[in-house]
């Protein structure tokens, strides 16, 4: 898809994303936000998937999991304008009765989704069964994954690296919402990762580094990726992104990590966003 | 005369690693999971037959449960191995979010639970785990009484679509369930009829309770026995059918007497037909090094203390 067509749909996610927590005072815009250019890219430009005639199974379909479940509202935008179900249904977010629970879930069923997230850590374990799953189908399509920087200090997720390399787990791609912004701080006050991109290596695994808020280097830096499946080695990309991007007074702050902009905030935000295709 | 015919002496593990074996020739979806300890699982027959899909994790846990049920998207049936405290407790948040809550057709199967461990002591006689996973929306508990039995479970929980935990364990017990019974899951077994008092018991307190029911019935007390081998769902039409006629009731489990299958029985006693209960279990303690059988005495899980809970138990009628 072209740059400018994807731009356009990112601009409506975050909208979405505003209007999500804003209408229910809750949720996590911050690092919804900022993956907001990468999971549009991931979805309407990268990845092979079926949104029309979803399966839990996803045989010969890609497989994406979102690690980090509580920016949940960037991916039910996405997935909503993908096609998975209704815009509208963007509206019941958070709300009781609603497919769109504050945390993604299986048990009602919203299309798209394969697995809870939320409780962090559990993500890339899981994508590394479904990836072995599809070695065993011999179904050539690809695993994604999302994580937090904050996530990576979960020990699962070390368990789960060393697992994939060990075992030539090379039909996954996982990528670090690398923001460098936690619930108290910055990650390198509340607990430093170190030299993430040199503890990867030293875990095995190809590590490649992107920014996340550059439309054109999204998409080539994941096609890149995807050259680099069934070398026999699982691959990581580092994405530098900024929490709250798009929006001025939110931007580059852990303070909207978890916390809704009142009305008067959100209009102030949505002036700058530019309605592309309809707010639901 | 309370008679069982005996086919041998095994542990429950090997009727695991047995049920695993036929099912790998029989089922192309099963795939099989480890946290480094296969022999102890008697994962081995598994593994060697079908090495594509057998999953070594290491001794990490929570990604192996991780792993187990992304696998299940794709179809395929992943049993995991390991010991029954880490089966549970190390990985409880995983099983709730991976397994249970995403209701994922990942079978747990934990080996050396409770006291009859043995020598390695507390730190691995999980007395928990049957509470905490009957806990979990979505997730089956059984909790099979012999080898045959725990071969037949095995086979059972594979056509069962749904989060199953299956508790077994290390010591060489008596095998008395015949080698081609029907094992339905959520159906318990009424092993012994009798009138004049109802024992309930799961896992190796099966046998215990056959040998208390000889003892009692030498003291003339009919005893009715109910091998509840699935915890969850409870068969709660057996419990008061049973309970009706006999209008008392024994468990006995090698678990917490907190939160195990006792604590579920009563629960349908209350509701329904309330009638006296004895339990039999470890009394909120930790267990400790010794060999097995003594410590099922030490604990009060014996023989002898299911006897007492049903005499105290008729008494109180």
């Amino acid at each position: 898809m072209e740059t400018l067509e994807l731009e356009k749909i990112a601009s409506q996610v975050r909208r979405d994303i505003l209007r999500m927590v804003s209408a229910v005072n809750s949720g996590h815009p911050g690092g919804s936000l900022g993956c907001a250019d990468f999971l549009t890219v991931l979805y309407f430009d990268i990845m092979n998937h079926n949104a029309s005639n979803f399966s839990m199974n996803g045989l010969n379909e890609d497989i994406f999991f979102l690690s980090n479940g509580h920016i949940s509202p960037v991916w039910y935008s996405v997935l909503a304008r993908s096609g998975y179900f209704p815009a509208s249904e963007l509206g019941t977010f958070r709300k009781l009765g609603s497919r769109l629970q504050g945390h993604p879930s299986t048990d009602k069923k919203l299309p798209g989704i394969r697995m809870a997230s939320g409780s962090l850590g559990q993500g890339l374990s899981v994508a590394v069964g479904t990836a072995n799953a599809k070695k065993l189908n011999n179904d050539k399509s690809l695993v994604f994954t999302l994580h937090g920087d904050g996530e990576l200090q979960e020990g699962q997720i070390w368990e789960a690296l060393m697992y994939a390399a060990a075992n030539k787990v090379d039909n996954l791609i996982a990528t670090i919402d690398y923001n460098g912004r936690q619930i108290d701080g910055d990650v390198d006050d509340v607990l430093s990762l170190g030299n993430l991109h040199a503890k990867f290596t030293a875990f095995g695994w190809e590590v490649l580094e992107m920014d996340g808020h550059n439309i054109d280097e999204l998409k080539a830096t994941l096609r890149k990726a995807i050259s680099m499946t069934g070398n026999k080695k699982p691959i990581v990309i580092i994405m530098k992104t900024e929490m709250g991007q798009g929006v001025d007074f939110m931007i580059g702050s852990h303070k909207w990590h978890g916390v809704a902009p009142n009305p008067e905030q959100l209009e102030n935000a949505l002036g700058q966003l530019t309605e592309t295709l309809g707010d639901y | 005369m309370i008679e069982f015919e005996i086919f041998g002496n095994k542990d429950t593990r090997s009727g695991f690693g047995e049920g695993l074996q036929e099912l790998g020739q029989k089922n192309p979806n099963v795939v099989g999971l480890c946290a480094d300890l296969i022999g102890s699982l008697k994962m081995d027959a598994f593994k060697k037959e079908n090495p594509d899909r057998f999953f070594q994790t290491g001794i990490a846990e929570a990604n192996m449960i991780g792993i187990a049920a992304g696998m299940t998207i794709g179809g395929k049936i992943p049993f995991t191995g390991t010991f029954a405290i880490f089966s549970t407790g190390r990985v409880y948040d995983q099983i709730r979010q991976s397994v249970a809550y995403s209701n994922k057709n990942v079978k747990i199967c934990a080996s050396h639970a409770g006291l009859t461990l043995g020598e390695d002591g507390a730190t691995h006689q999980v007395l928990e785990d049957i509470g905490m996973m009957k806990m979990l929306p979505n997730m089956t508990v059984v909790v099979p009484c012999d080898f045959n039995q725990t071969k037949q479970a095995t086979i059972a929980i594979a056509e069962h679509v749904g989060p199953v935990y299956l508790r077994f364990g290390r010591p060489v017990m008596p095998i008395f369930i015949k080698p081609d019974a029907e094992f339905v899951i959520g159906k318990a077994d009424i092993l012994i009829e009798g009138t004049d008092v109802t024992i309930i018991a799961c896992g190796h307190m099966v046998w215990k309770s056959i040998e208390a029911a000889k003892k009692l019935e030498a003291q003339g007390i009919s005893v009715e026995l109910i091998n509840m081998h699935t915890i969850k769902p409870l068969d709660a039409a057996a419990i008061l059918k049973s309970v009706s006629k006999t209008k008392c009731v024994v468990t006995a489990e090698e678990h917490m007497i907190n939160g195990g299958l006792g604590d579920s029985v009563a629960q349908v006693l209350t509701r329904n037909l309330l009638v006296p209960q004895e339990f039999v279990g470890v009394n909120d303690t930790f267990g400790e090094s010794g060999n097995p059988m003594e410590l099922m005495t030490k604990y009060g899980i014996d023989t002898d203390n299911v006897v007492e809970a049903a005499l105290k138990a008729i008494s109180r009628k």
